[in-house]
């Protein structure tokens, strides 16, 4: 199995994996080698699934259709990811933000969401 | 290590656009080759004179066999790189280098596509890689939204310094016979345009259009014998730095910082130097970035450098005199546009002609900022 196919099997059970290099750098997505060194070492870690907004944007829809938030995440273990953060408006959602993740299981495949620190799971 | 590159030894010998705004009734293949013939034309030679064609096409994933087949020649070279609307600004390279060592000796490079009246929206079957995708941003526009987010955060850049962008080229655009765009638009227009992926409005998107653009390059020697003044190419580099935005290290830094350095090292001119600048502006977020990564401006000071005026008519830095991809043409690869205007104003044949231009800067940009490429055409006083 490669390492995309374990990261999905893993998210399926609702957890967060990353890959970190021997030096301690977190890795997303995930690889067969370190970037930029091709270092094949890489361990598997649990993320803490805490980060924080470092840029977004509303998507507009036609209404009545609400628009949705696209987001990039910096993990607190480094690495960065798009995602959505669920349960916030235009006005509660801001850059900086720190967000926690959580896998959204309801779905066709399970899809990586995140919320806003401090809202009940 | 530094490059090594052909400083003025290969030269733009012909060009031309073809089918620019709306061509109804024309396949993307058939825009691209009436250019190609035209830039042939242009340079006074023929099919006969071609053994290296460099193409691009909307959805055509085999262009340069295509493009080969449908002229009827049989090329020494082909390419068919995918980088994205800057993907001409590296066949530049490619084909200088190409031409220096004797490989070949005439390169045809050209681009055409009929997806404004094919269907009206941005023909490619492109789209967010799979770790994007689940979220849907709009492909590519919500990427160049979260860079202009990023940057609005960090440098308290303003919607009104990103329409001042669209408002300096439909400036520009209006005294363009060729521009689709030319008419009135105001700071209102712009601000009030509909919201697509905040902070980006309509009024901060290209346009949708057909066209076709081919240009020929050959060495310099053969290129001063033919039917037009020559424009060496001085320079010309491309960077790589990432594909999706949600993995660029510094999203309001682009590869444009690479790719301009090299490419003005190689002609040995800085950002002072450059007459007139033509920046793949897909959206008016680009045109700051690039600004900034090019060294016209500081970093963090591309919004208040376009409000002040500078890149507009009468302004310090004319900027996509064309009227560029916000108001001139965007058929969905605009790079190759940029390179010809930048071409036309050193051969004095431009429609919004500058005074002594020398040096230009064509900068392209290809996916979600991901490609960044800069080429340097000089006038023949420069060699």
């Amino acid at each position: 199995m490669g390492p995309e196919a374990h990261w999905r099997e893993a998210l399926a059970e609702g957890r967060l994996l990353l890959q970190r290099t021997a030096e301690g750098n977190a890795i997303f997505p995930p690889r067969v080698a370190a970037p930029g060194t091709g270092e094949g070492e890489l361990e598997w870690f649990e993320a803490s699934g805490r980060g924080t907004i470092y840029s977004l944007t509303w998507v507009q829809r036609r209404p009545p259709q609400e628009p949705y938030n696209v987001v990039i995440v910096e993990l607190d273990e480094g690495a960065r990811l798009m995602s959505r953060v669920e349960g916030v408006t235009p006005e509660t959602l801001s850059i900086g933000q720190d967000v926690t993740a959580f896998v959204d299981t309801s779905g066709e495949d399970p899809i990586l969401l995140f919320r806003p620190v401090g809202d009940a799971a | 290590m530094s490059d090594v590159f052909p400083r003025g030894r290969t030269a733009i010998a012909g060009l031309a656009t073809y089918g620019v705004g709306e061509a109804p009734g024309h396949s993307s293949m058939e825009l691209t080759a009436k250019a190609g013939l035209m830039a042939l034309d242009d340079a006074g030679m023929t099919l006969a004179d071609v053994d290296a064609l460099y193409v691009c096409q909307p959805t055509d994933f085999f262009a340069g066999l295509s493009f080969a087949e449908y002229l009827g020649i049989r090329p020494r070279y082909t390419d068919n790189n995918r980088t994205g609307g800057s993907a001409f600004m590296s066949h530049i390279a490619s084909a200088a280098l190409a031409l220096e060592a004797g490989y070949i000796d005439c390169a045809l490079i050209a681009y055409g596509s009929n997806q404004r009246t094919s269907g009206g929206k941005l023909a490619t079957k492109i789209t967010n890689n799979q770790w994007d995708e689940p979220y849907k941003p709009l492909f590519p526009l919500s990427s160049y939204a979260l860079a202009a987010a990023r940057h609005m955060h960090v440098f308290g850049t303003t919607r009104e310094e990103m329409a001042s962008v669209a408002l300096a080229a439909r400036a520009w655009a209006q005294t363009n016979p060729e521009a689709f765009a030319r008419g009135p638009l105001t700071m209102e227009d712009c601000l009030s345009a509909r919201m697509i992926s905040t902070p980006l409005s309509k009024a901060d998107c290209c346009l949708v259009t057909d066209g076709a653009a081919a240009i020929v390059m050959t060495r310099m020697d053969r290129a001063k014998d033919c039917a037009k003044v020559p424009v060496p190419v001085l320079g010309s580099a491309a960077a790589t730095w990432w594909n999706s935005v949600a993995q660029a290290p510094n999203l309001t830094m682009t590869g444009a910082r690479e790719s301009g350095e090299r490419a003005m090292a190689m002609a040995g001119v800085t950002p002072a130097d450059i007459d007139t600048a033509q920046l793949y502006d897909a959206f008016t977020i680009n045109t700051i970035l690039f600004l900034e990564d090019l060294g016209f401006c500081a970093k963090g000071e591309g919004g208040p450098f376009v409000a002040s005026g500078a890149i507009a008519p009468g302004g310090s830095l004319p900027v996509n005199t064309n009227g560029g991809g916000l108001s001139c043409c965007h058929p969905g690869m605009y790079g190759l546009f940029a390179i010809i205007e930048a071409a036309r104003q050193i051969r004095g044949e431009a429609a919004n002609q500058l005074d002594d231009v020398n040096i230009a800067l064509a900068h392209g940009n290809g996916g979600t900022l991901s490609s960044q490429a800069t080429v340097i055409l000089g006038s023949m006083a420069t060699l």
